[in-house]
């Protein structure tokens, strides 16, 4: 599948407060910007795979969003995996239009959890809730505990990753988020399920966001200059919850890295750039070594060696991430690997020819990895 | 205000009915000899039906532990700051619980030997947890900071 399929369009709202909007209006907003984006006719659409919203889950939502569009799709489905789920569409789309299903596919998500309803990141995990076990952040205040252990790092090695995501953000117009900290605003910050601190965890914003997939030959035939190939893809389930399991700080995370580099042909070592899924600090960590780019432990140090600037050795998260662009489910950092191997993000690298992004969902439990080069 | 309360169904009823007489009850499975918490139908190992209840003695270490600043529920408002923990019980299975400190949370420590507090609150039976190197003074209030 290396090269088969590329993104040739990308789109999205303004992220942060849509007071009053409904989140079938954003997606739509964010469709009609990448459908744009591209240069092809909304007719042409014929795959409509949309994300399943936290605040609200409902019944045939992939069809209830194609109607909003105004389409009636060959291929249409809404799937659930958290945060994983939108590059696991996109990956279901390169495969379906590679079999002939359909053609042109347009992956979308959007929600109102700022504004609207947000407690599904607050509720409680069953018959835990006795002994107060609530909240999303709690499962990574856990993991990110054992590895404190098991690794003997300190604060800062998490506190870079928050400072270089917020400078990131801060640098970027369409960021929920645009103040900068410093490594010593970040210890100072307090604690929300400890040892996580406030600036360890990524935003809830409102937003939505979409890309367009098709046959790199179908994007020649149109004329598509700046499609950005897919390279590859992979995925793996978790799946048990974190007290459940044998070890915290190693997850399939690592499963998926392999398969899109299998796929790919390439190394870690030969990654120029990445966009890591940091819904909380410590997944960039664990990330990072799940998928092979350091050893165990040595995640902070490795980031720190090799600088994760824009100009630096190892840069991530160009745009701001999770918790400064937007906290919502990881398009945003596809859409900024598009931007930045087409030559128009707002942090541009001026050396990377390929990025890694990663995705992931519930505490770590699903995760999906696309590598994307890029254009020809 | 109202605590959680537990949902209790024909596959837990055991558990917590051991809880409440205060023992600490886990599922073994008679094919291939796995344990586990928290209880289900089938063994996640073998998918097996054939299992047992065994009861634990109630050993184990602490695998990791988090301690709440922020209420998520108002009934936890006033127990701020809490810990919760995850413990490893020396038969195998795991579950979350509170370890019960006499000194702030900030003596927990991964692998900490702990043994099992049976604690009531409102009726509910707690499977709470207490260091062995550090036991809590006999008291049956929820662990304060």
């Amino acid at each position: 599948m290396r090269g088969k399929a590329v993104i040739a369009g990308v789109g999205h709202t303004s992220y942060g407060k849509h007071p009053g909007r409904d989140k079938v209006a954003l997606i739509v907003e964010a469709c009609a910007n990448a459908i744009r984006d591209a240069r092809i006719e909304k007719s042409t659409v014929d795959g409509v795979l949309v994300k399943m919203a936290n605040s609200e889950p409902s019944i045939l939502y992939g069809q209830k969003i194609a109607e909003a569009l105004g389409l009636q799709p060959k291929v249409g489905a809404a799937l659930d995996q958290g945060g994983a789920a939108n590059i696991a569409l996109i990956s279901y789309a390169a495969m379906s239009i590679e079999a002939g299903l359909m053609d042109t596919a347009i992956i979308c998500y959007g929600d109102t959890p700022r504004t609207g309803n947000r407690s599904v990141f607050h509720r409680p995990r069953g018959n835990d809730a006795i002994y107060g076990w609530y909240s999303t952040a709690a499962g990574y205040a856990m993991i990110h505990q054992a590895y404190v252990h098991e690794h003997r790092v300190g604060a800062e090695c998490f506190g870079a990753v928050a400072v270089q995501c917020r400078a990131n953000g801060a640098a970027n117009p369409n960021a929920h988020l645009r103040i900068p900290i410093t490594m010593g605003e970040y210890m100072a910050s307090p604690y929300v399920v400890e040892p996580l601190r406030r600036d360890d965890c990524c935003l809830v914003s409102d937003g939505a966001a979409a890309v367009i997939v098709m046959s790199a030959a179908r994007a020649r035939e149109l004329g598509i200059d700046a499609a950005v190939p897919i390279l590859g893809f992979g995925q793996g389930q978790e799946s048990l919850d974190v007290h459940l399991r044998p070890t915290l700080t190693k997850t399939c995370a690592a499963e998926s890295a392999a398969t899109a580099f299998s796929m790919a042909g390439l190394k870690p070592a030969d990654i120029d750039m990445a966009q890591l899924y940091d819904c909380f600090t410590i997944t960039v960590l664990t990330t990072v070594e799940d998928y092979g780019f350091t050893p165990r432990g040595n995640a902070g140090a490795f980031l720190r060696d090799r600088g994760i600037g824009t100009d630096a050795g190892f840069p991530i998260n160009t745009s701001g991430g999770l918790l400064s662009e937007s906290g919502t489910p990881g398009l945003q950092l596809v859409i900024e690997g598009v931007r930045q191997m087409r030559g128009d993000a707002n942090l541009q690298s001026q050396t990377a020819r390929n990025c890694i992004v990663s995705n992931q969902g519930g505490t770590m439990h699903s995760h999906s990895t696309l590598i994307l080069g890029a254009p020809q | 205000m109202n605590s959680p309360v537990v949902d209790v169904s024909p596959v837990n009823k055991p558990y917590w009915e051991g809880l409440s007489n205060g023992e600490l009850l886990y599922q073994h499975c008679s094919h291939c000899g796995n344990d586990w918490l928290p209880a289900r139908e089938h063994c996640p190992n073998c998918l097996g039906a054939n299992h047992n209840w065994q009861r634990s003695t109630g050993h184990g270490h602490i695998v990791s532990w988090v301690v709440y600043h922020v209420a998520y529920h108002e009934s936890f408002k006033d127990k701020l700051p809490y810990n919760v923990a995850i413990v490893e019980l020396e038969e195998g299975p795991r579950l979350l619980t509170n370890i019960v400190t006499p000194s702030p949370a900030t003596d927990l420590c991964i692998g900490a030997d702990v043994r099992l507090r049976v604690e009531y609150e409102d009726g509910q039976a707690l499977a709470r947890f207490e260091l062995k190197s550090f036991p809590a003074p006999p008291q049956r209030e929820p662990p304060r900071s």
